[in-house]
């Protein structure tokens, strides 16, 4: 049985660490609370974007027109892009792992024949990356909690630029879906070439565009891919802070039950310890006896 | 009388949401843009400019930088690839953010940095032209 004082000194280490654990879930759970409202507040602009996208799906297209716009520009996929975005930083349970293993299965059954091309966003990804000796054309870290859409605008021209060299025929996103504070699904979404959202083109409203057609789409397209990778990045935000809140949760917890089985522990061999002594004291009494 | 319904969203934040409005003025790539109730659809590019929004005789005032609008229904749709409120316009910062365009300006010569100053420079006198009316207003006799 281990002596008093190495029990004392480990439940002491370990109230310390119960201690970190707290104060870093404390400030997980505030920073979760604020990143979950970007993420909401984020989402108008990209819903809104889709809808006039559909709406502009009643513009009916002939092939001829269709390859004013590369963006929208089906081929037959022998190569793909992959952006993955992931957080900075660990301790947060599975999450990153989660996260991982869903690139490892992208890129073993989801890409062409050829391995894709990576670009990293975050810390995480761009390590595990590396060491599996990925092609990683481009890294983004450290973007921080709060990116603006300027931030995002680098990543996404990356991915155009592949894209429209015909160094891959499609590209695609990966990040950690923000579904609750309790669980993130790693996604995989095409952003290129991009899908039309189906509209009511029942209705065939007759838009006037300004200046014309086709400088309107031109500009919107770039816009839409923009603003699902600035989303993602913004859901890997909320789903790092909510998955960190929860493991520094689960280890607070696990920390308070050791320190009670340590203190159990210690209250035993405290208990021992005086019995023991007690026994020498009677026995060296007992020595002394003499009658 | 019918009447519309506003928003203004980047892909920031929703900036501006309002119904029961009279009229919106937005600055078209083609030319300034007043949308009134049963307006024709309509899909416009923006400039950089002011967007303005009549309800009742309440005006409230907006800078748009680049976006477009979207006008079906009596909705009018604003997505702005940046945009603030006129109340939200910091006149210092411009006027710091004029200073040290104007000063690149005169010394750059390499042409993306020239290009941009020169964008850097339109912001700021944009925000500087309807921050300080705002402020003229609000300070003097109400309209």
């Amino acid at each position: 049985m281990p002596s008093t004082r190495e029990i004392r000194r480990r439940i002491r280490s370990v109230r310390n660490m119960s201690q970190i654990t707290r104060a870093m879930e404390m400030v997980a759970a505030s920073k979760m609370r604020r990143a979950q409202d970007r993420v909401t507040s984020g989402r108008p602009y990209a819903e809104r974007l889709r809808d006039v996208l559909g709406d502009l799906a009643s513009l009916q297209l002939g092939a001829d027109e269709m390859a004013q716009f590369p963006l929208l520009q089906q081929r037959d996929v022998r190569r793909t892009a992959l952006i993955v975005v992931t957080p900075d930083r660990g301790l947060t349970g599975a999450l990153n792992s989660n996260i991982l293993r869903r690139v490892t299965q992208y890129i073993r059954t989801e890409a062409g024949s050829t391995p894709p091309k990576v670009i990293a966003v975050g810390k995480k990804g761009r390590d595990f990356l590396n060491r599996t000796r990925q092609e990683v054309v481009a890294e983004f870290i450290q973007l921080g909690d709060r990116p603006s859409l300027d931030d995002i605008r680098p990543i996404v021209s990356v991915a155009v630029e592949e894209f429209l060299s015909g160094e891959v025929d499609a590209v695609h996103l990966l990040y950690p879906q923000f579904v609750n504070t309790l669980t993130q699904k790693p996604e995989v979404v095409q952003i290129l070439p991009i899908e039309r959202p189906e509209g009511d083109a029942g209705e065939g409203e007759d838009y006037i565009f300004e200046p014309n057609p086709k400088d309107v789409l031109n500009e919107i397209l770039p816009r839409y891919v923009e603003v699902q990778v600035y989303q993602a990045v913004l859901e890997t935000v909320a789903s790092f802070y909510s998955a960190q809140m929860v493991a520094m949760r689960n280890a607070t917890d696990n920390a308070k039950e050791l320190v009670d089985d340590l203190d159990l522990a210690f209250n035993k061999a405290r208990q021992a310890q005086i019995t023991n002594e007690v026994a020498e004291i009677s026995a060296g009494a007992n020595a002394f006896r003499t009658d | 009388m019918a009447k519309l319904s506003m928003e203004l969203v980047t892909g920031e934040r929703v900036v501006y949401q309002a119904d029961d409005v009279d009229m919106v003025v937005a600055p078209g790539s083609e030319g300034t843009l007043g949308i009134l109730p049963n307006h024709a659809a309509l899909i416009s590019l923006l400039s950089a400019g002011e967007v303005r929004v009549k309800k009742g005789n309440q005006e409230d005032s907006l800078i748009v930088f680049g976006g477009f609008v979207e006008v079906l229904d009596n909705r009018v749709i604003v997505l702005a690839d940046s945009a603030e409120r006129a109340e939200e316009i910091d006149l210092e910062r411009a006027v710091r953010a004029r200073d040290a365009a104007e000063v690149s300006l005169r010394n750059e010569s390499d042409r993306v940095s020239v290009a941009e100053a020169d964008a850097a420079l339109r912001r700021a006198a944009l925000r500087l032209r309807i921050g300080e009316r705002r402020r003229r207003n609000s300070s003097g006799a109400p309209r």
